[in-house]
């Protein structure tokens, strides 16, 4: 018998029943020492999430079924286990987090409550002693006042502080083997930061052994002793971190390192003329805040944006950067007249947007498109492709005859690296990559001269990120468009802006060239921020890690 | 993926495709065969036996169903007048889905319309139509239908205005309900930085995901309205005899329940069939008219497999 605490070997696991079935995944060994972390790396549909689900026993079966291998947890078989036994294990021994936090909190009990059930449940707590140590463990994960906080809802946490609660739950019984599905994925990268420290506090003092399925070469470096690298259903690398990730052997290994954002220096940008098309000045928006029987203005509101002025010149890409509710995405919106601002002006060519009107809007709304992040809900799921493309001429009739829509729409999905034959399926028959190439195609339909791209790649997987960001770069430097490139993503931003503007709050803290901003940051967010953004390298992400406590005074 | 053999890329979808879709659901191609059936029956079937349907035959009162002895009309036996069941059911069927159909259409269009209205303005205009929806909905619907049949004659178009006007509501919040949500999905943005104004917007891309909400409402509606008007009949204020309709026949067939069964439970059946035939045929459609889902209905397309 192996003394490893997890082994895996061989498993295989098929999805479908009838006729093709999909081979999830296709005979992967690995396995697992306590109180080390365990990285499977991957992009979306490598088999990642489904290997983790066969070890919780959490896989939908059918569809999908374990084809054969084994799965040995402290020397026994889980996968011969019954069905009674493998409860039993889950929760008190293997403890899963997942990347939902909202799916997966039940919203309708006080956190302090469902913490102190599973205790109740596995430890045999009373009632009053399991509330007790609830309010330990949700301080032993930085939730701040746990005694009144554990009385609150889960939708009464922000995201970071609900991966907090995950982990207090998972940490409740003590467990020899955490699985972490994606656990950062929807979090802030500063919030990032944090979770994987409190994530690695726990795996250290408990000498628990951890298995991070992640997509994020930056998370592996920072936290990982080994990695396993995914593809296609199979373990095709694996070794300590510092090996695979310093001299990848495998060539997918490769691709997947040179796609990653800020590796090699960004490409030299065609020099940009001081034309400005796009002008915002002391843009506010404020959402007021109601409350009370009749719903009346309490006089306070939300300041989403508060005060931003930015210019934006003829061919050039403006980086806004900032995490979640900066007001990032209310701007565009404003940008966009799809929101009217509180106060401030917004100009276009000289003309304010807000007084636009008739012919005027209608030839703004031409030059001016935007690309938005999920690129699952911006296209009109009815819709062919064809039609989709389409739309903008059957809008403005003039700048396409009729006659020459189907040629104009082939040529436009080759630019975009699609194929003309797929002009007549509908956008769910598409990955998400080249969903957001449909959308760019759609944008690009109307000729514009400026393109918002609202977190257009930060869905996407860095090898289809990389090919999207190539694609814009291109289309930028041969139809002279300007971007507004709008991302949280800062090695993404540095790739691909002329200049960057910082936004914290609804305000613009830091604005300049790109290279300016990144080597030079003056502000402490901007500090903060690139201190928390992970790169692939472990020995560098360390360097990071130390600056990043020394920023934050520890 | 089998897209490849789509037909052009900018048009709908042929008949013929719909009809192979249909072939693959046997239910709703029954269901949609039933229907045909029953049009078609009305349509015609006063015309292939006139006045059978009034025609009085005193000795075969109450004649029980399932006997061929008394000719093919009294398969389906005989009422207290010793009328053909059969032909009185086909006549009855004209007056029964003209009424169903108009008032359910009529309620259909207009709560329809006046739900997307109200899902997007917003102002007095919304707040106006929903508590008119309001009034509606708390006042019960068969009384506002005595009251007003009983003031004004009970006429074919008024029972049919009465009956419309009382399902209004449940049209207008469905609709208005699936609208607020619709028109804050990105998609409906995007169309909107195009440049598509709020008709284009609302025709193009809302309201094709309302439609089929709304009909299998109004196929679940067919079958409220049909016996909402045999109340009406019942209490003799709806279609007045020697007019019939499937609800009246029910309704006046109670009393024999003991000694006729036959007298209540075919009309009954077939209101009953008609309202499952409807249900089936929108829950098809619901599938056929989702790009998403339509290759359930596709050769090679089977439960279970991912698209």
């Amino acid at each position: 018998m192996s003394g490893h605490l997890l082994e895996v070997t061989d498993l295989a696991i098929r999805f479908g029943t009838t006729g093709g079935g999909v081979q999830a995944v296709d005979g992967i060994s690995f396995h697992l020492d306590r109180g080390e972390t365990l990285a499977i790396l991957g992009e979306s549909g490598s088999g990642k999430s489904v290997s983790a689900s066969a070890i919780m026993a959490i896989l939908d079966c059918p569809p999908g079924r374990i084809a054969r291998g084994s799965i040995l947890f402290e020397g026994r078989d889980l996968l011969s286990l019954p069905e009674s036994e493998r409860r039993r294990l889950n929760g008190e021994r293997i403890a899963m987090i997942f990347q939902d936090t909202l799916a997966h909190l039940n919203p309708v009990y006080s956190v302090g409550w469902q913490i102190a059930e599973t205790l109740q449940a596995h430890k045999g707590l009373s009632a009053r002693e399991a509330r007790a140590e609830a309010v330990r463990l949700m301080e032993s994960v930085g939730i701040p006042e746990p005694a009144s906080r554990a009385n609150d809802y889960p939708h009464q946490f922000s995201g970071g502080q609900r991966q907090r609660l995950m982990i207090a739950m998972a940490m409740a019984l003590k467990p020899a083997l955490l699985v972490a599905d994606e656990p950062t994925t929807a979090l802030d990268v500063t919030v990032q930061a944090q979770i994987l420290d409190l994530l690695r506090e726990a795996r250290d003092s408990t000498a628990m052994g951890m298995l991070l399925i992640t997509h994020d070469l930056g998370v592996v470096a920072d936290i990982a002793d080994r990695v396993a690298v995914m593809y296609q259903g199979r373990i095709v690398e694996t070794g300590p971190v510092r090996e695979v990730l310093g001299n990848p052997q495998h060539s997918y290994t490769q691709r997947l390192l040179s796609a990653v954002p800020g590796r090699e220096p960004p490409p030299a940008r065609p020099p940009v003329a001081d034309l400005p098309v796009f002008e915002a000045r002391e843009l506010t928006k404020h959402f007021p805040i109601t409350g009370g029987l009749f719903r009346r203005p309490t006089g306070e509101a939300v300041r989403a944006v508060d005060g931003v002025s930015l210019t934006l010149r003829r061919g050039e890409t403006l980086g806004i950067v900032g995490e979640s509710g900066s007001g990032k995405s209310t701007l565009a919106r404003m940008l966009l007249r799809l929101e009217e601002p509180t106060s401030g002006a917004i100009l276009f060519e000289g003309k304010d947007v807000s007084s636009l009107a008739g012919p005027e809007l209608l030839s703004f709304r031409r030059r001016v498109q935007v690309v938005f992040q999920d690129p699952f809900a911006s296209l009109d799921p009815r819709m062919r492709v064809a039609e989709i493309i389409a739309e903008p001429w059957t809008i403005h009739r003039d700048v396409l005859p009729r006659a020459r829509w189907n040629a104009r729409i082939a040529e436009l999905l080759s630019l975009v690296g699609l194929r003309p034959e797929h002009a007549a399926r509908y956008p769910h028959q598409f990955s998400g990559g080249q969903r957001q190439r449909i959308a760019i195609a759609r944008a690009l339909a109307l000729e514009p001269e400026i393109v918002i791209c609202d977190e257009a790649v930060s869905a996407l997987d860095v090898s289809i990120q990389a090919q999207i960001l190539a694609l814009l770069d291109q289309l930028q430097r041969a139809m002279g468009l300007a971007y507004l490139f709008i991302a949280h993503d800062l090695p993404v931003v540095r790739q691909i802006a002329d200049r960057v503007a910082v936004m914290q709050r609804g305000r613009i803290v830091e604005q300049g060239p790109c290279e300016e901003v990144f080597e030079r940051p003056q502000h402490p967010y901007t500090r903060a921020l690139l201190a928390a953004s992970p790169v692939p390298d472990p020995d560098a992400q360390a360097e990071r890690r130390k600056a990043r406590r020394e920023l934050a005074g520890v | 993926m089998a897209s490849a053999s789509l037909p052009g890329a900018a048009g709908g979808l042929g008949a013929r495709r719909w009809l192979a879709m249909l072939a693959r659901d046997p239910l709703a191609c029954l269901a949609a065969l039933f229907l045909l059936l029953l049009v078609l029956a009305a349509l015609l079937g006063p015309a292939l036996i006139p006045e059978s349907a009034g025609r009085m035959n005193l000795r075969l009162r109450n004649a029980p169903p399932f006997e061929l002895a008394n000719g093919w009309l009294y398969i389906l036996g005989a009422d207290t007048l010793g009328r053909s069941m059969l032909a009185r059911l086909i006549e009855a069927s004209r007056s029964t889905l003209m009424v169903a159909s108009s008032a359910v259409a009529l309620s259909f269009l207009i709560g329809g319309t006046l739900g997307v209205l109200a899902g997007y303005a917003r102002g007095w205009g919304a707040t106006l139509i929903l508590r008119m929806a309001d009034v509606l909905m708390s006042f019960p619907s068969l009384l506002l239908a005595v009251v007003v049949l009983y003031t004004f004659s009970p006429s074919i178009k008024n029972i049919v205005l009465v009956l419309a006007i009382t399902r209004l509501p449940v049209y207008i919040r469905t609709a208005r309900a699936e609208i607020l949500e619709l028109r804050e999905r990105m998609f409906v943005s995007a169309a909107r930085v195009m440049g598509a104004g709020p008709i284009r917007t609302a025709l193009r891309h809302v309201v094709p995901f309302v439609l089929p909400t709304l009909l299998t409402l109004a196929a679940v509606d067919f079958a409220y309205v049909m016996l909402a008007e045999s109340a009406l009949s019942f209490l003799g204020i709806g279609i007045q005899p020697p007019d019939v309709t499937w609800g009246l026949m029910v309704a006046q067939g109670r009393g024999y329940l003991a000694s006729a069964w036959w007298l209540a439970f075919f009309p009954g059946l077939f209101i009953m069939l008609t309202t499952l035939s409807l249900n089936l045929l929108a829950s098809w459609l619901r599938v056929a008219a989702d790009p998403q889902q339509r290759w359930r209905l596709e050769p090679g397309g089977k439960a279970g497999d991912a698209p």
